[in-house]
C-alpha cells in the first residue's frame, strides 16, 4: 500500500470516527438503534456542499449542516417518542425521507467542490505537506468531538442521558425525564454524523446523495471493531476505541483493496463491512458457547 | 404530607379483562409517618404505590403531593417529592453505570440538571460517607458497575439512594422480597434506621404480617382494592398476626357468603 493511500485511509477513518461516535451515543449510550444516519450523513455533505458553492463561508455551511443534521435526528426521535413508533421504523422513515431532501437541497445527485474554498483552504500552504493537512485538521476535529462528547456524558445531564439508555424506569423514578433525553441524545448524534458529511464534502471535494448507504454499518463496524480491540468499561476508553476503531476499519479496507490476491473491487466494500459486523456480532456469542461446551463436558467428566 | 382522596384505578377499561384494582381509596399520611401495607395478591397493594409514584393512571379521584395536586402528572415530574424502592434489586438502579454514577444520578433527583460534573468532588465526597456508614466495604468499589454487586447490596444501595435527595414520600414496595432472610434483615434495619434518622414519611407493601405489626407507626390492609383495616397506635401495638389474619378471614368470608346469596 502506498503512502497515499496509507494517508488517506486514515483520513477517511478520522472522518468516519465522528460518525462512529454518533452511533456509539444513539446505539450504546441510548440504546436506539438509529438508521437517520444514511440520511443525515449525505444531509450534512449536501448542506455544506450546496452553500460553499452558493458562495457562503465554509465554516458558516460546516455549522448549519450540523444543525440540519440535528433536525433529522429531532424527526426520528420525536416521532418514536411522541407517537410510539418504533425507533427503527421511525428512523427508516427518516432516512428514506432525507434522500429526496437531499437531491432538493443539491438540486441535482451530486456537486463538485473542487476550486472552492473549504474550512481547510487556510491550512494549505502553512509549510505543511499537503499530504498532512486534511487528516490533521480532521484528527483536531475529532479531538474537540471526542472532548466535549466525554465532557457532556460526565455531566449531570450526560449521565441522565446515559441512565436513560441503561434503565428507563429507573431514570424515571430520579426524575429524568426520558423522553427529552431521548430526543437530545438523537440530535446529538445525528449532528455528529452530518458534521463528518460536511467533512466529507469538504476533504473529498464531492457531496454524492448515495455516499450515505451503508453509514449505520460503517459506524457499527467502527464502534464493533473498537470495542474489540480496546475492551474497558471506562468512558474515555469507549470513546477513544470508537475513534480507533473507525481508523483500524478503514486500513483494513484499504488493505484489503490493494491486496491484489483478494481480487476485490472497490464495488465488493459494502458486502465486506456487512460480514465484518456480522462476524463480530456473532464471534462473542459463538465463542461463549463453545465455553460452554468445554465447561460441561468438565463437569460431565 | 401526601393524601389520596377517592382513588380508583380501573386496568384494561371497557374491554371483557376490565379489572378494577383500586375502588376508591382514601388515604392521607402525615409527616413522619411510617406506613405498612399488607394484603393478598391483586388487593392493591402496588398499585396504589404506582398511582402516587406515577406508574398507573387514576380513572378517579385525587393524589394530593406535598400539597399539590399531581393527579394528571407524570412520573418523572413527581420524582422530586416522590422517592421510590422497586421489589427486583435490578430495577431500581442501572448495572452498567458504576456505583458512583448510580448514587449521583439519585442525588440529582429532583434538582434541574445542569452540565457540571456529575460526580465533583464535594458530592463525591458526600457519597463516601453516606456509603461507608452501610459498612459493607463498598466505600472502596464505587468506581466499579452496579452489576457486580449482590441482589442484598444492590438493594441497600438502592435504598440509600432514595434518601439521598429530600423527599415528600418514601413508596417502598415489597424491597425485600427478593432477599434471602439474612439480607432481608439487613436492609429492613437499614429502612428502620433511615426513616428515623431523616424522618421520612413511609408507604411500605409487605407479604408479612409480622413485619407490618412490627416496622412504622400504622398498619393498613388491602383488600378487593379497599382499605379493609387501618390501625395506629395504641390499638395496633396490641393487635396481633392472628388478629390481622381473622380481620382478614373475615372480610373473605363476607365475600362468600354473598357469592352465595347471588349464586343460589
Amino acid at each position: 500500500m502506498s503512502q497515499i493511500a496509507l494517508v488517506g485511509a486514515v483520513e477517511l477513518g478520522l472522518v468516519y470516527a465522528l460518525v462512529a461516535l454518533g452511533v456509539y451515543l444513539s446505539f450504546r449510550v441510548l440504546d436506539f438503534p438509529d438508521l437517520t444516519v444514511d440520511g443525515s450523513f449525505p444531509l450534512g455533505a449536501a448542506v455544506a456542499a450546496t452553500m460553499i458553492v452558493s458562495g457562503f463561508d465554509p465554516w458558516l455551511a460546516t455549522f448549519v449542516a450540523i444543525v440540519a443534521g440535528a433536525l433529522a435526528g429531532f424527526a426520528t426521535a420525536f416521532v418514536s417518542v411522541r407517537f410510539g413508533v418504533l425507533h427503527l421504523l421511525a428512523s427508516i422513515l427518516t432516512m428514506i425521507a432525507l434522500f429526496s431532501v437531499n437531491l432538493r437541497i443539491m438540486g441535482r445527485p451530486n456537486v463538485a467542490l473542487l476550486t472552492q474554498e473549504t474550512v481547510l483552504t487556510p491550512f494549505v500552504g502553512l509549510g505543511l505537506d499537503d499530504l498532512w493537512v486534511r487528516p490533521l485538521f480532521l484528527a483536531v476535529i475529532v479531538l474537540v468531538a471526542l472532548i466535549g462528547l466525554a465532557w457532556f456524558l460526565r455531566s449531570e445531564t450526560g449521565l441522565a442521558m446515559r441512565a436513560t439508555g441503561a434503565n428507563p424506569r429507573m431514570a424515571r423514578a430520579q426524575g429524568v425525564r426520558v423522553g427529552a433525553q431521548v430526543i437530545a441524545g438523537v440530535m446529538l448524534s445525528n449532528a455528529l454524523v452530518s458534521l463528518a458529511g460536511a467533512l466529507f464534502a469538504q476533504t473529498n471535494g464531492f457531496a454524492d446523495v448515495t455516499s450515505g448507504v451503508g453509514t449505520i454499518v460503517v459506524g457499527l463496524a467502527a464502534v464493533i471493531v473498537g470495542e474489540t480491540v480496546m475492551p474497558s468499561r471506562r468512558l474515555w476508553v469507549a470513546l477513544v476505541s470508537c475513534i480507533v476503531g473507525a481508523v483500524i476499519y478503514r486500513l483494513a479496507v484499504q488493505l484489503a483493496l490493494s491486496a491484489d490476491f483478494l481480487g476485490l473491487q472497490a464495488s465488493d466494500l459494502n458486502l465486506a463491512t456487512a460480514l465484518l459486523v456480522l462476524v463480530a456480532l456473532v464471534l462473542p456469542k459463538l465463542r461463549g458457547r463453545a465455553l460452554g461446551r468445554t465447561l460441561g463436558r468438565r463437569a460431565g467428566a | 404530607m401526601i393524601a389520596v382522596e377517592n382513588l380508583s384505578v380501573v386496568f384494561n377499561a371497557g374491554t371483557p379483562l376490565e379489572r378494577r384494582a383500586l375502588r376508591g381509596v382514601s388515604l392521607a399520611l402525615a409527616n413522619g409517618e411510617f406506613v405498612c401495607v399488607i394484603g393478598s395478591n391483586g388487593a392493591g397493594k402496588s398499585t396504589l404505590l404506582g398511582a402516587i409514584a406515577g406508574d398507573v393512571s387514576a380513572a378517579a379521584g385525587r393524589i394530593l403531593v406535598a400539597g399539590r395536586d399531581v393527579t394528571r402528572q407524570p412520573a418523572e415530574a413527581r420524582a422530586q417529592h416522590v422517592a421510590r424502592v422497586f421489589q427486583d434489586p435490578l430495577a431500581g438502579s442501572c448495572g452498567n453505570l458504576s456505583i458512583a454514577e448510580n448514587l449521583a444520578l439519585a442525588a440529582g433527583r429532583g434538582s434541574r440538571r445542569g452540565f457540571g460534573n456529575a460526580l465533583r468532588r464535594e458530592r463525591a465526597e458526600m457519597l463516601v460517607t453516606r456509603i461507608r456508614e452501610l459498612a459493607l466495604g463498598l466505600e472502596d468499589r464505587l468506581d466499579q458497575p452496579m452489576g457486580s454487586l449482590s441482589g442484598g447490596q444492590r438493594q441497600a444501595l438502592s435504598l440509600v439512594m432514595a434518601t439521598l435527595a429530600p423527599s415528600s414520600v418514601l413508596l417502598l414496595d415489597e424491597h425485600t422480597a427478593a432477599l434471602d432472610p439474612r439480607n432481608a434483615d439487613f436492609v429492613l434495619d437499614l429502612t428502620r434506621m433511615l426513616a428515623e434518622r431523616f424522618v421520612l414519611t413511609v408507604l411500605m407493601v409487605t407479604h408479612s404480617m409480622r413485619q407490618a405489626l412490627d416496622l412504622g407507626t400504622r398498619t393498613i390492609m388491602l383488600h378487593e382494592g379497599q382499605i379493609l383495616l387501618d390501625v395506629s397506635g395504641e390499638h395496633r401495638s396490641k393487635l396481633s398476626v392472628e388478629d390481622l389474619i381473622d380481620a382478614f378471614r373475615k372480610a373473605r368470608g363476607e365475600e362468600l357468603a354473598e357469592d352465595r346469596l347471588l349464586t343460589s
